[in-house]
Order: C-alpha cells, then structure tokens, then sequence
C-alpha cells in the first residue's frame, strides 16, 4: 500500500489543534511563504537585527529565482509550497499520539528492532531519550574539550561572534533557489564548534540532541572544526523518519580549516510523499580533509549533492553516497569536488540501486580552476537495475581549467543476473534472500564505512525493501 | 532387494526455455546411495544441461520424463528446495557475488537448511566452518573473501568442494568440475572430493565431464556416454578406458540416426 494514503487519512491538522499541551497557545505561521511569515519567524525566535534582514534579502532572492528545470521533476512543487506551514514550533509539531502513527511504520520499526523509546521519536510522538545519562556523560566530555555542540539558535544565541563570522559563507543564500528558501525560513539543526587541535574519538550524533529541534523541514547546520581537529558527525538513521510535512529542504555548511579533518555521515529515509532538497557543501582550507557519507532512501525526489570546494593546497575531499530509489522514487544524487588549489585530491564513490519503477540518477561535478596544478580526482559510480521496469542515468559534468590534473570517472550499470541468483538459490537460499544479499554486497564497500549499528541497519532495511521483489 | 534410488530419471526431455530446440532427448538414470557416476560426453551432447535441469535453472524447461530425488517429484520443487531437500549441484562457471565473504554466504546457506524455527549459532557455524576448511586443506583466511571475486579458476573449484563439504548433500552432480584445471588443481579438488566420499560413503556422485583425466582421481563405479541427449552407452570404469582409446567417434552414428526421428526414449 501506498504511503501516501495513509498519511492524507490522517488528517493531521487536527492532531496540531487537539493536542497540544495545556496553558501553551499554538503558534503556526500561515500557510505559504511571505515576508510577514519571516518576520514571525525571528521575532519568535528573538533574533537579532542582523539576522531578520538577513532572512528578508534571502526570501526576495528566492522570489526572483526561477524554479530549477534540471534534476526531478519538480513541476507539482509549487502547489506543495502553497499548502504548507513554513514555520511550526517543535514543541507544536510533536502533539500527535503513537496510536495515530500508521501501522506500516510501526511494522518497518518492529522489523528493524528499533528500542520503543527510539520509535516514539522517529514517530514523532515521543520527545524524551532514554539514554540521556549517556549523552550527559559524553557532552560532560565534550564541554571539557571546549567542543560546543547545540541547536542551531542556542548556536546563535550563546556565540554569536562565532556563528557570525561563518554563517552563510559556505553556502551563500543565493546559491541556489532552495538555499534562498532555507536561508529565509530555517529552522531547527546543529551548531558545532570543534577547537583547534581536538580530536573526538567518539561521534557526535544529532541523536542525542532529541531534547531540542532535531530535524526541522529547514533545518541548518553549521559546523566549525577549527584547526587540526578530527571530528566525525552523524545525522539522521536508517529508520524511516516519519513526518507530516511532504517537504524538506535543509543547508548545511561545513567549515574545515588547515589541516582538520572531518566525516559527516548522514542516513536518511523520509517517507514516499517527501521533496527532500538539500545543499550539503564543506570548504577545506590546507590540508584538510572531508568525507561525506552519505546515504539516501524513500522520498519522492531527492536532490542532494553533497560538495567539497578544496581552497587552501593539499586539501583533499571525499564523497561516498549511497541512493535507494524504490518505485515511484526519484533519487537524483551523486557530489561535487571543485579543486581551486594545487594538490588537491578528491574521490567520489556512487552506488544506486532502482527498484520496481525506481529511477537512480547520479549527477556529479569535478571542477579544476586553473592554477589548481596536480590536482587529482578521481569518480565511480555504479549502478544496479533490480527490475527491467528500473531506471538509471548518469550525468558526470568535468570542468577542467588547468592542464596539470588529472582526472578520471568510470562508471558501470548492472543488473542483478539470472545466474547470479539461480547460484545462490542452488545453494538453498530463498529466492527474496538471494536478491537482498546480491544488493548488501554492492553496497558493502559503502557500507562497511558506517557505524556498526547503521550497517546493520541499512543491511536489514534493504532485506525488507527487497521483500516481494522477485516477480 | 535393492536399495531405493536417491535419483532416478526417467525419459527425460529437457529444452531451452523460450526456444524450440530439444536437449535432452530422453534420459534415464538410476543413482543409488553411495554411487559415483559418470556422464561422458562430446561438447553439446546435453551432459551440461542434465545437471542444469536437475538443479533447475531456470534457462531450461523439461518437457516430458520424470524425475525423483529420494522418491519425491524433482520438478515439484524451486532451486532452494532442491538444496534443501540434499541436491548440490557443483558449478561448470562458479559466479561471481561481489561485497559478499564466503563467510556470510555460507552461514546464510546453512541456516535455510535449518528447519523453520531453529536459528543457527553463529560460533558453532564458525567452528564447523574452520574445522570444514581443514579437512580441504584451505587457509581459514579463504572464507573472509567475495564469493568467486577476482578467483582463479582453480579457487573457484575449490571453493564449490567447499560449499558441498559444508552443505553435506545426498547428491553432488559435479558439472565439469576438471574444466579448466591444471594438474595440480585438478588433483587437489578431486582430492578434496574423495575425503568427502571417505566420510560419508552414503553420499552419491554424478559426474560429468568430458575426459577420462578426472576420472582417473576420482573412480567412478558406473560411466554412461551421452551423445545427442540420450545415454547411449552404459558400464563400469572399462567404457571411459576404452573411450579414452577410440574417442566418441563410435557414437556419431548414434547421434545421427536420433536426427530427424522422434525423440521417444529406448534406451
């Protein structure tokens, strides 16, 4: 059965109206985007000047932009966009109970063995963790390093000098039409500061940040790890997020200065009526290092493209992405390298799979300014058809300035084989088990990079979805 | 009295599937516990394809026949039931599942032949597993890599002993398991193969193969020759000898005089 349905039945408007705790008057904006829903924005979340203005210049950018004709089609969006809520408080948002939640989300959590109190949450029903102890004991550790790790207000508010200084300089509110959009109306996300020379051997995981606004329909990051800093980062789960609105559009910046180094892994798998746009980019200074990693699953149409602009010599960036397309899903992912020093390296891994009539498309750029002498960079992409009704492109843009680099793309398209599966089966694996095992190995070199808890979750997940695919 | 065949075939047709043309032209084929048969034959005499069809790839369809394994209908059942029900069928062309240890493929293969219910310790699987690796005389280290991934031909052999030594079949049909071996390959999976037979001497064998060589390491209790998808010719060790001597030239007039007639069994 459709997602879809099951979400439309549930009329949640009158969820957000019914039960919201008592004494605490409903805020929501009207629905659409306009200058006075910006302004309610701030005011609520008592910013200062600068960021109002900021927000009103990035909502007339967004106006003026045309509607991308590339990528999905996108061409229901601005129907969408007229119907939602741009801003609702969180603690507005969470008000409906776990008995409304559809059970086809329910059965998917069961399936992955996900703890009661962890559902709720994803749900969105439940706002407390329970393993807050652990968190205490790690925030206690980091507060020690001088490492602040916050939502993106308390960001603003504790440290605005900070915040200041890098806020938007990563990704310009013009960037893009949807950067514009998230610029005007953000809300909810992570403020990270990692100080010079620190190095965290454990990952900071927006999970443990539940308490606050985890992951808002505009949500915005803005990392800072500072010089010769090692950090790791993880957004999101494998677990289906299960959420009322049908879009998301979400910048995050990442700030890695001389010789850091920085992975940001993120899994995500929104629910199938999802438009999930999303600017993802990192600026490397000298030797410093990125890694993306990441991970994309359900939605409608997902444009993501997670970039490392390499500005200061021997900084290198790496991209590895992972994108499940089931039927009727469009994901249009893949990474941007944009070498503009000397010696710079970058790689870009891509794995797709399409399912049923599931449509993988993988769009890269590698980009060589001129004086970006040595540069090296070097893309894979592979893709894999379940289906004869599966589809998959490829669009690999290389921009090449400089005569002294090298740069080099390979990519491949399979299909899972008759052979391959009559081997396994021959060996008395079930037909349904033999497909998902053939998909876990052609991710595994993605896969084996993640936390153990996530591998293992994406492993059982991409079981579940390969569960009634043998025709 | 005789003990009940663990395989019978009898008038066996098989063909492509989606295509006309005939393969098998009528096949029969008794295999007791324990036996070590060997099917002979020139290239596209349907040897290859009798493997196939009884471990049902799906590229082929029977179209007329009957066969039992272990007096159930063979053709009742899907591939995996087949394994399951104690059939191995040992690859002409091993292939190849990247990202996926011998390891994890093998733990899965072991607990679907588990009954409903029953989960497989994953330390006992580990030590059967390594105790399994010894007896071939494997490095341990093997099973940490993607099945068949980048193998030599004589990996990928070895690597089918392996999987039957694990899985334990009643029935192992070994499709040209010499193709493609040098000496030294070829007589350390037939090695492996006899230790296998040595432990469970009830366990049968059917080989196929087109050169005497293999069978001179492991030694076939019967020899049948195929030619133009029938068996033409059935006896003891004597009839590969005596192949390895003349050739399947003799047969040609067998295969001629099958053209054209109807295909009816009478052997």
């Amino acid at each position: 059965m459709p997602q879809d349905t099951t979400i439309t039945e549930l009329n949640l408007d009158e969820y957000k109206y019914d039960f919201v705790t008592k004494g605490e008057p409903v805020f929501r904006a009207k629905k659409g985007l306009s200058e006075e829903v910006v302004r309610q924005i701030s005011q609520h979340k008592e910013e200062p000047e600068w960021m109002l203005e900021f927000r009103l210049k990035a909502l007339e950018t967004y106006e003026s932009k045309p509607m991308p004709k590339w990528g999905g089609d996108l061409s229901d969006l601005e129907r969408v966009l007229d119907e939602i809520y741009f801003y609702v408080r969180p603690q507005d948002r969470m008000q409906h109970s776990w008995e409304d939640v559809p059970d086809e989300i329910k059965d998917t959590f069961e399936k992955l063995g996900i703890p009661e109190a962890e559902r709720k949450i994803l749900a969105g029903v439940g706002a407390q963790y329970e393993s807050e102890m652990v968190y205490h004991s790690l925030r206690k550790e980091w507060e020690d390093k001088g490492v602040i790790f916050d939502s993106i207000e308390d960001g603003l508010k504790n440290h605005p000098d900070l915040f200041r200084e890098h806020f938007a300089t990563v990704i310009p509110a013009g960037d893009n039409k949807f950067s514009a959009m998230n610029s005007a109306v953000w809300s909810g996300g992570s403020f990270v500061y990692i100080p010079k020379g620190v190095k965290l051997d454990t990952p900071l995981q927006a999970y443990f940040r539940v308490n606050q606004e985890r992951m808002g329909q505009f949500e915005r990051t803005l990392i800072i790890v500072d010089e010769g800093a090692n950090a790791h980062y993880i957004e999101g789960c494998t677990a289906p997020v299960y959420s009322t609105e049908s879009f998301h559009s979400g910048v995050i910046e990442i700030v890695v200065k001389k010789n850091a180094r920085f992975r940001y892994t993120t899994i995500q798998n929104w629910s199938n009526n999802m438009y999930n746009l999303v600017t993802q980019r990192a600026m490397v200074a000298e030797g410093g290092h990125m890694e993306w990693l990441d991970g994309n699953l359900g939605s409608k149409l997902t444009m993501k493209y997670p970039s490392c602009f390499l500005m200061g010599e021997g900084a290198h960036g790496e991209i590895l992405s992972i994108a499940y397309a089931g039927d009727g899903q469009h994901q249009d992912t893949g990474g941007k390298v944009v070498h503009v020093a000397p010696h710079t390296t970058s790689s870009i891994v891509s794995k797709s799979i399409s399912k049923g009539k599931g449509r993988a498309t993988y769009r890269g750029l590698c980009k060589v300014y001129k004086g970006a002498h040595h540069a090296r960079s070097n893309v894979e992409c592979d893709a894999l058809l379940i289906n004869d009704t599966s589809r998959t492109d490829t669009y690999p843009y290389i921009e090449i300035d400089e005569n002294d680099a090298n740069v080099g793309h390979e990519a491949s398209v399979s299909k899972i084989g008759e052979e391959q599966l009559f081997y396994l089966t021959s060996r008395g694996i079930a037909e349904d088990e033999a497909m998902a095992m053939i998909v876990r190995g052609f991710i595994e070199p993605i896969a084996k990079e993640l936390p153990l808890e996530y591998a293992v979750e994406l492993n059982r997940l991409i079981e579940l979805e390969m569960e009634g695919s043998v025709g | 009295m005789s003990v009940a065949p663990i395989l019978k075939i009898s008038g066996l047709q098989a063909k492509v599937a989606e295509e006309e043309l005939g393969i098998l032209k009528g096949v029969d084929l008794e295999i007791r516990p324990g036996e070590i048969h060997a099917i002979m034959g020139p290239n596209a005499s349907g040897k290859s394809t009798l493997a196939k069809v009884l471990a049902g790839h799906p590229g082929y369809e029977p179209t007329a026949g009957e066969v039992t394994f272990g007096g159930q209908d063979l053709f009742e059942l899907e591939p995996d039931e087949r394994s399951q029900a104690g059939l191995f069928l040992a690859f002409q062309y091993p292939v190849e599942i990247p990202g996926v240890s011998i390891a994890n493929f093998l733990r899965t293969a072991v607990q679907a032949h588990m009954s409903e219910g029953q989960e497989l310790d994953i330390f006992e699987f580990a030590d059967m597993l390594t105790e399994r690796m010894q007896l071939l005389e494997m490095d341990v280290a093997f099973a940490e890599r993607h099945v068949n991934d980048g193998f030599s031909g004589g990996e990928k052999k070895r690597n089918e002993i392996l999987q039957m030594a694990v899985l334990k079949p009643k029935l192992a049909v070994m499709d040209e398991t010499d193709s493609g071996l040098d000496i030294d390959a070829l007589k350390i999976v037939a090695n492996g193969v006899n230790k296998l037979i040595e432990e469970d001497p009830e366990m049968s064998i059917l080989l196929i193969t087109h050169y005497q060589r293999l069978l001179n390491y492991i030694e076939p209790d019967y020899v049948h020759v195929m030619v133009g998808g029938r068996i033409v010719r059935s006896g003891g060790p004597e009839v590969a000898l005596a192949l390895e001597e003349e050739g399947y030239r003799t047969y040609e007039s067998f295969e001629h005089s099958t053209n054209g007639s109807s295909p009816s069994a009478s052997a």
